[in-house]
C-alpha cells in the first residue's frame, strides 16, 4: 500500500501540481486592451494602456525589470517631473512615486545611474540593483547652463564610452533678424550657432559641467527631440525639426501647399564635427536637394553653398519627431531588428491643409542604414477619423519611445498623458 | 479653389450678420465688412500659428477664443499685434513656448479687421476695433 502510494500517487500529484503551474505561468504576461487601446497595429501585435498620468510624459525607460521612468514635461501645482511606476505581470503600471521639482524631456539610464534634464540642465541619480533610485532629492548635477527658449527640449543619449550627448534646440524658427517675422532675412553669419543648434557631448560623470567642458559634436541641427545612439554602427543618430513658415515669411516663393509638405524632417547619421546647415539651408524631399534658405538668399530652387551632410532618410515636413528608436528585441518579427521606430507627435506647421504625423514609424534598417521605405506602424493615437485640422482636436500624441527587456515597445503620450504598450501577441 | 471655398464661406457668414443685424440691438456690434476683411487678414498673418480654429497649439500657440486679453483691454490687444511678445508671458495660466513677431507693418486698417475679426470668431463676441484706436495705440507706442 505504501509503495503504491509512492509510485502512483505521488508522481501524478506532481506532474497535476507541475501542470497548473505551467498553465498560470503561461497566463503570466502582458494582456493587450479589448481594442488595443485604440491604435491601429499591424497583423500580430497588441496593445494596452500601461497608465493614464494624469501629467505629460515625454521621454521614458524601462527597467531591467519591467518598472518605468519617464519625464514630464511640465511641473505644476507641486506636481513632479518624473514618475516612477512599477508595472504588474499584466503589465499594468502603478505610481509608485514621483520627484524632481523640474519640467524637462531628458530621461536614460545607464549602468548605475538614472539620467533626467530639465530644460537646461542635467541630473543623475545613483540606483541599486533594483534599479531604485537611492536619493531622489539629491541627485548629482552633471551639466548646467544651457541654452532654451521655444525650442527647450534637452533629449540624453550615451555612446559605449563615458560620454552623454545633449540637444540643445534653438530659440529661433529660421536665425532671422526679426524671428518668424515676415519677410525678415537671415542674419548674417548667424550667432545663435555658437551655443545651440546642435549636439553637445558631456561626460557622465563630471558635475557642474558648463559649455567650456562639453564640446560641440555636430551643428547646423535646428531642434533635435528624438535621437537614439545606434549599436550596429557605433554611431549617434538624430531626427532633426525642420524649420516652419516658409509661406506665411515668404509668400511670393512658397504656395501654402508647398509650405505644408517642405522642408523635410530629416533623420541624420552623425559624426563628430559635421554641420546639417541649419539656418542656411533645408533639405527638400521632393526635389531631393539640399535647398539655400529663403533667408540667406534662396528663391526655393537655388541649392545650398557649403559643407552640409546629406540626411540618411527625409520625411513629410511638420510631423514633429519627438522619439527615436533602434529596436535591439526579440519579441518582434525579424524585420523589425535594427531598424528605427521614430514617434511622430504631429504637425501643426501644415495649416491650413490638413495636419500629418501623430503616428509611429518604422524605418526598415540594413547594415545600419535606413533600407527601403517607411511604413507607418501603429496610428491612431488621435482618435480623429476625418483629417486633422487643428492639433487641439487630437486626442493623443506620441513622444517619447523606450524598449522593454521582453522586447515590448512602450510609447508616452504628452497630451492627454498616456503610456502605451505595444507587444507582438501572434505565437 | 481655397480662395473661392473662403470667399463662399465670408459671404454665408456675411449674409448671416446682416440678417443678424436687421435690427441692431448692441452698441458698437462689429461690422461685417470688417470682420470679412479681417478674415483675410487672419489667413495670412496669424492662422499659421493660432490655427484654423483659433484652438492654437498646446505648450507652443495659444488660443484665440475667450481669453482675457481677446476679451479685454483694447490696447492691451492693440499692442500685441504691434509688439508681439518678444519674452514669454502666461496666458491666463498656461505658458506657450513658441514666439509671436511683431507685426507692426500692418497697416492700421488690417490689424483693425484682424482684431475685429478675431473678437468675433472662435466663439468670441465683442465690439469692433477701428483703425482710429489702431493709430492711437501706435503713436504711443514706446
Ligand atoms: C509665429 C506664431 C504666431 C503668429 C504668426 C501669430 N501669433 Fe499671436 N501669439 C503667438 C504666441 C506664441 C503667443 C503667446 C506668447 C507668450 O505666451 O509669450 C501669442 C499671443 C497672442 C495673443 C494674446 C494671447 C491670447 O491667446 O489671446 C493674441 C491676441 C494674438 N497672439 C493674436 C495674434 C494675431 C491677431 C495674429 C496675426 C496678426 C497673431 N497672433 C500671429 C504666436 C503667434
Amino acid at each position: 500500500m505504501k509503495t503504491k502510494l509512492i509510485k502512483y500517487i505521488v508522481p501524478a500529484v506532481l506532474i497535476a501540481a507541475s501542470v497548473s503551474l505551467y498553465a498560470i505561468k503561461s497566463n503570466v504576461g502582458p494582456v493587450a486592451d479589448k481594442d488595443n487601446a485604440g491604435l491601429k497595429l499591424p497583423e500580430g501585435f497588441g496593445a494596452l494602456v500601461v497608465a493614464e498620468t494624469g501629467a505629460q510624459p515625454r521621454h521614458i525607460v524601462v527597467t531591467p525589470q519591467g518598472n518605468i521612468y519617464v519625464k514630464m514635461f511640465r511641473v505644476r501645482n507641486g506636481s513632479k517631473g518624473i514618475y516612477y511606476y512599477k508595472t504588474d505581470a499584466a503589465g499594468k503600471g502603478t505610481l509608485s512615486k514621483s520627484f524632481g521639482d523640474y519640467p524637462g524631456t531628458g530621461m536614460n539610464l545607464k549602468d548605475d545611474y538614472l539620467y533626467a534634464s530639465s530644460n537646461t540642465e542635467v541630473f543623475r541619480y545613483k540606483i541599486d540593483a533594483n534599479k531604485e533610485v537611492l536619493d531622489a532629492d539629491h541627485p548629482e548635477r552633471i551639466i548646467t547652463g544651457l541654452k532654451t527658449g521655444q525650442h527647450e527640449s534637452k533629449s540624453i543619449v550615451f555612446d559605449n564610452l563615458d560620454d552623454i550627448y545633449v540637444n540643445i534646440g534653438v530659440n529661433s524658427n529660421s536665425c532671422q533678424v526679426k524671428d518668424r517675422q515676415f519677410a525678415s532675412m537671415g542674419i548674417p553669419g548667424c550667432p545663435l550657432l555658437d551655443s545651440a543648434a546642435g549636439i553637445w557631448r558631456f561626460k557622465i560623470n563630471k558635475p557642474n559641467q558648463t559649455y567650456k567642458d562639453g564640446i560641440r559634436y555636430a551643428t547646423g541641427l535646428r531642434n533635435v527631440v528624438g535621437l537614439d545612439w545606434n549599436q550596429q554602427n557605433n554611431q549617434l543618430f538624430v531626427m532633426q525639426h525642420g524649420r516652419d513658415q516658409l509661406h506665411s515669411i515668404f509668400p511670393d516663393m512658397y504656395t501654402e501647399k508647398q509650405s505644408a509638405e517642405l522642408p523635410a524632417e530629416c533623420m541624420y547619421a552623425l559624426k563628430q564635427g559635421d554641420n546639417a546647415g541649419w539656418p542656411y539651408m533645408y533639405y527638400d524631399q521632393i526635389q531631393h536637394k539640399k535647398i539655400m534658405a529663403p533667408e540667406y538668399g534662396g528663391d526655393s530652387k537655388k541649392e545650398a553653398v557649403g559643407n552640409f551632410i546629406d540626411p540618411v532618410a527625409a520625411y513629410p515636413g511638420h510631423m514633429a519627431p519627438d522619439g527615436l528608436l533602434f529596436y535591439t528585441g526579440n519579441m518582434f518579427p525579424e524585420k523589425y531588428k535594427n531598424g528605427a521606430f521614430i514617434a511622430f507627435h504631429g504637425s501643426w506647421n501644415r495649416a491650413p491643409e490638413p495636419q500629418k504625423g501623430y503616428f509611429l514609424v518604422f524605418q526598415p534598417f540594413k547594415n545600419g542604414k535606413p533600407f527601403g521605405d517607411w511604413e507607418v506602424f501603429a496610428d491612431g493615437f488621435s482618435a480623429m477619423t476625418t483629417d486633422i485640422k487643428s492639433p487641439n482636436e487630437a486626442v493623443h500624441r506620441p513622444c517619447g519611445l523606450a524598449q522593454g527587456p521582453d522586447g515590448s515597445l512602450y510609447v508616452t503620450d504628452d497630451h492627454h498623458g498616456t503610456i502605451y504598450r505595444i507587444i507582438y501577441t501572434k505565437k | 479653389m481655397n480662395r473661392v471655398l473662403t470667399a463662399l464661406l465670408l459671404l454665408a457668414s456675411i449674409s448671416f450678420c446682416v440678417s443678424a443685424q436687421t435690427k441692431p440691438k448692441t452698441v458698437g456690434a462689429a461690422p461685417a465688412a470688417s470682420i470679412a476683411r479681417g478674415a483675410l487678414v487672419y489667413k495670412q498673418y496669424c492662422l499659421a500659428c493660432h490655427q484654423i480654429d483659433g484652438g492654437g497649439v498646446p505648450n507652443m500657440n495659444p488660443p484665440l477664443s475667450k481669453t482675457t486679453w481677446i476679451s479685454g483691454d483694447k490696447t492691451r490687444l492693440i499692442k500685441v499685434v504691434l509688439n508681439g511678445f518678444p519674452a514669454p508671458v502666461d496666458i491666463d495660466g498656461e505658458s506657450y513656448t513658441n514666439v509671436m513677431a511683431p507685426h507692426n507693418f500692418l497697416k492700421d486698417q488690417d490689424i483693425a479687421d484682424v482684431l475685429t475679426y478675431v473678437r468675433n470668431s472662435f466663439g468670441n463676441k465683442g465690439s469692433a476695433i477701428t483703425a482710429a484706436s489702431v493709430k492711437a495705440v501706435r503713436a504711443k507706442n514706446k
